[in-house]
């Protein structure tokens, strides 16, 4: 069946027919057709944004802590020059975002006209896949295989192009089930493979799983069988920054995240593990260290649905290709039929093992003094946040490594950070796109203030919509991570990593109409942490913590997991020169 | 915390290398690549190319199902096994890729490449290219009483052993098409 109407109410017809019910946008010129559908309608809700970076990572977020498609909307020229970041984000990520931009008129295309930018052409690096439709009878059938490609197989961001001639014209929607995507990934795991995996883990003494954000890519059934799995076989296991959540943080076989700030167990388990379990995570160079050096005594099985992922950085013995939550449930069913065998003597010595390198406590850290330490403010906030129903979203650097030592997670998408790309600017508008999603829930953005100022114009946002998004700055007055890798690797000549005209942040709050909160003393902090989550609208936090504290554990460039630094104390000589190449 | 000791300058280097070490020989691979002939589906293939630092040593596209609206992309790569491996992962995972074959390990295949060559020249050595033009089965396509232009047929190697031939004779332009490469038998 096929309706004749205009491109613009099509963009609209088709999200609604998606489910899709918040769109992050900014008008602007190309997109005023769609914008005046928009007005004409009740079914899609618009968060008009304040720049378009924030439009889609407010999308990300919204993506990540619901696992539905997020959506941004944007105008052509700078509108989508400025979802680029977002894009290439939501790309390192694997988070399905649909982007939709505004472009001049077909006839007008490639002749340099105002506000024109070859969108497709820039963007073809950071999408999954990106279109330019200049037919609007082509317009409906793209929407809905852009939604169908964002979100399955490895999900990512794409991206539809519509010159505004287009979003005038008339032509026929086809329904979202009209055709069938030739876009068909491989969900389904091998199970000869998966029977091989089954008896390298009765055999091994020294597993380990090692997981990653495939895991809550793959959908909370994948974090349940993975629960299971784990519970069966009584193996350790860590995660990568993004796959956090997937196993609680309170399991007993939790080891904590791995990787350059990494636990201490964690890595190395990782080190000196006999069976690694690679799951939906992609051997990243956070993780790894120095590759040849990585896990050298270890058999690699690797599940992953893309399988460029497999063998790209390390080699792995057992590859198996396929959606998290289908591997897992047929590696189950394959190993209880064989009996739940494990090598019992050979774990009940790993984890001794294992607790022995816990003994080490490698969080610990001294609370003196009248200033406040940046590990202790998380930790507090954790204290009186854990039984909240809590979203955190973080900003990069060091505040964003703390939060995932510090802070605990007990269900999947319940963590939002610019894990691959690393964005400055990220988290305040991912916690405005997680509390659009969840209003009722407490949205906490842990962040540095020099990567909260990058998207701070968001304050207005979070304002207009009356989101409640907590905005917790641990404020160094500093590049916390530029600083410490200057002090550690250029001779502690600090180079702009430091700010001398930082905005009161108190005053800043109250400027858009929100509650600024300071603090500086650590017998304050319960009582400031109180006082912010007691107020009902958007809070800056303000928390003045030590200016120099480093950021531990860390595997320092170039070196294997075993010879990590676990404080100030033992970072003397560390990191050689061939490290220093690394970033 | 004091300084860590590490030499003035001695950060100055570029980004490090993740590939690893197993398999270090160079391979060169003939893969097909068969494609949904939608715009822009040619500069995503180069793009990944150019973008992950592979090679291209030749490439040929043509839209060869015009009602299915599908291209073959023939590309000549060569790189260790697991930057090929990688290669052809990477081109799968492309959204408007069909299928990407290995012509050189899925079984024999053939190899054809054309090139036009322009040779000019007068007397002996216009006589001595069109002698060795005809051991080349090359056939003359175009003809003036000072320059013949050349067509010839046949693997990469043959039109560069034929080319190096008529350099001394006055070769003076040289146009290829890149490979074209079909699996051999009936499957």
């Amino acid at each position: 069946m096929s309706k004749a109407m205009t491109g613009a109410k099509m963009v609209v017809q088709a999200l609604v027919d998606q489910g899709v019910e918040v769109v992050f946008g900014y008008p602007g010129g190309a997109v005023l057709p769609i914008y005046d559908e928009i007005f004409q309608q009740n079914h899609i809700q618009h968060i008009l944004v304040r720049h378009e970076q924030a439009a889609v990572h407010a999308a990300e977020g919204y993506a990540r802590s619901t696992g539905k498609l997020g959506v941004a909307l944007v105008t052509s020229g700078p509108g989508a020059t400025n979802a680029v970041t977002g894009l290439t984000d939501a790309l390192m990520d694997s988070i399905p975002i649909l982007v939709l931009t505004g472009q001049v008129p077909t006839f007008m295309i490639g002749s340099d006209a105002f506000q024109e930018a070859d969108t497709v052409g820039i963007t073809r690096p950071c999408t999954k896949h990106n279109w330019l439709v200049k037919e609007t009878d082509d317009l409906a059938r793209v929407l809905h295989e852009a939604c169908h490609v964002a979100t399955s197989g490895r999900p990512g961001p794409v991206l539809i192009d519509i010159p505004k001639d287009v979003q005038f014209a008339t032509g026929k929607y086809t329904e979202k089930k009209a055709r069938k995507s030739y876009y068909q990934p491989q969900v389904k795991g091998d199970i000869t493979s998966i029977t091989e995996l089954a008896a390298a883990m009765e055999k091994a003494k020294r597993p380990i799983f090692y997981t990653g954000g495939g895991v809550i890519n793959s959908g909370t059934a994948a974090s349940q069988l993975l629960r299971e799995l784990v519970a069966t076989t009584n193996f350790p296991i860590t995660s990568t920054l993004m796959g956090l959540g997937a196993y609680p943080a309170s399991g007993d076989n939790w080891l904590g995240m791995l990787g350059m700030h990494g636990l201490y167990e964690a890595n190395m388990a990782m080190h000196g593990c006999d069976l690694m379990i690679n799951i939906g995570a992609r051997f990243d160079d956070r993780i790894t260290g120095v590759l040849d050096k990585f896990s050298p005594n270890s058999k690699k099985a690797h599940i992953d649905i893309d399988v460029s992922s497999i063998n790209k950085v390390v080699h792995v013995d057992i590859p198996i290709v396929g959606d998290v939550a289908h591997v897992l449930e047929d590696l189950l069913k394959v190993w209880k039929s064989r009996g739940r065998k494990t090598n019992a003597e050979g774990l009940s010595k790993w984890w001794s093992q294992i607790n022995e390198w816990r003994s080490v406590d490698c969080l610990k850290f001294k609370q003196e003094g009248k200033i406040i330490k940046p590990q202790y403010a998380l930790q507090r906030l954790q204290e009186l946040t854990k039984n909240h129903d809590r979203y955190i979203t973080t900003e990069v650097g060091q505040h964003q490594m703390w939060a995932a030592q510090y802070l605990t997670f007990e269900d999947p998408n319940r963590w939002m950070t610019s894990g691959g790309l690393g964005t400055m600017g990220y988290g305040f508008p991912a916690s405005i796109g997680v509390q659009m999603a969840h209003p009722d829930a407490l949205v906490i953005n842990v962040a540095g203030e020099a990567s909260w100022l990058m998207n701070m114009q968001e304050m207005g946002t979070a304002i207009q919509y009356r989101l409640p998004v907590k905005q917790f700055i641990l404020n160094n007055e500093r590049l916390g991570m530029v600083r410490q890798w200057q002090q550690l690797l250029h001779g502690e000549r600090y180079s702009h990593s430091w700010s001398e005209a930082l905005p009161d942040f108190v005053k800043l709050a109250e400027a858009f109409g929100g509650k600024g909160i300071r603090c500086s003393d650590p017998k304050d902090l319960d009582d400031a942490i109180m006082e912010m989550l007691a107020y009902d609208g958007p809070v800056i936090f303000d928390c003045l913590v030590e200016k120099h504290e480093n950021c531990f554990p860390m595997i320092p460039s170039g070196k294997p997991h075993n010879e990590m630094l676990l404080g100030d104390a033992s970072t003397e000589g560390a990191i050689q020169a061939g490290g220093a190449v690394m970033v | 915390m004091s300084a860590l000791k590490i030499k003035k300058g001695a950060t100055s280097h570029s980004a490090y290398d993740l590939r690893s070490t197993f398999g270090d020989e160079i391979e060169r691979h003939t893969l097909a690549v068969l494609v949904e002939n939608e715009p822009g589906v040619l500069a995503r293939v180069i793009g990944l190319f150019s973008g992950r630092g592979y090679n291209i040593e030749s490439l040929t596209v043509a839209e060869v199902d015009h009602e299915g609206h599908r291209s073959r992309i023939t590309i000549v790569t060569s790189g260790t096994p697991q930057v090929i491996t990688q290669i052809k992962a990477q081109l799968g995972r492309i959204v408007s890729v069909n299928a990407v074959h290995d012509l050189t390990v899925e079984g024999p295949s053939v190899e054809r490449e054309l090139g036009l060559l322009k040779v000019a020249g007068k007397g002996d050595a216009r006589v001595e290219a069109l002698r060795l033009a005809d051991i080349f089965r090359a056939s003359v396509v175009d003809s003036t009483l000072e320059s013949f232009v050349f067509e010839i047929t046949g693997t990469p190697e043959k039109i560069d052993a034929f080319a190096d031939l008529m350099r001394p004779l006055g070769l003076i332009e040289i146009a290829r098409t890149g490979v074209a490469a079909l699996a051999r038998g009936a499957n």
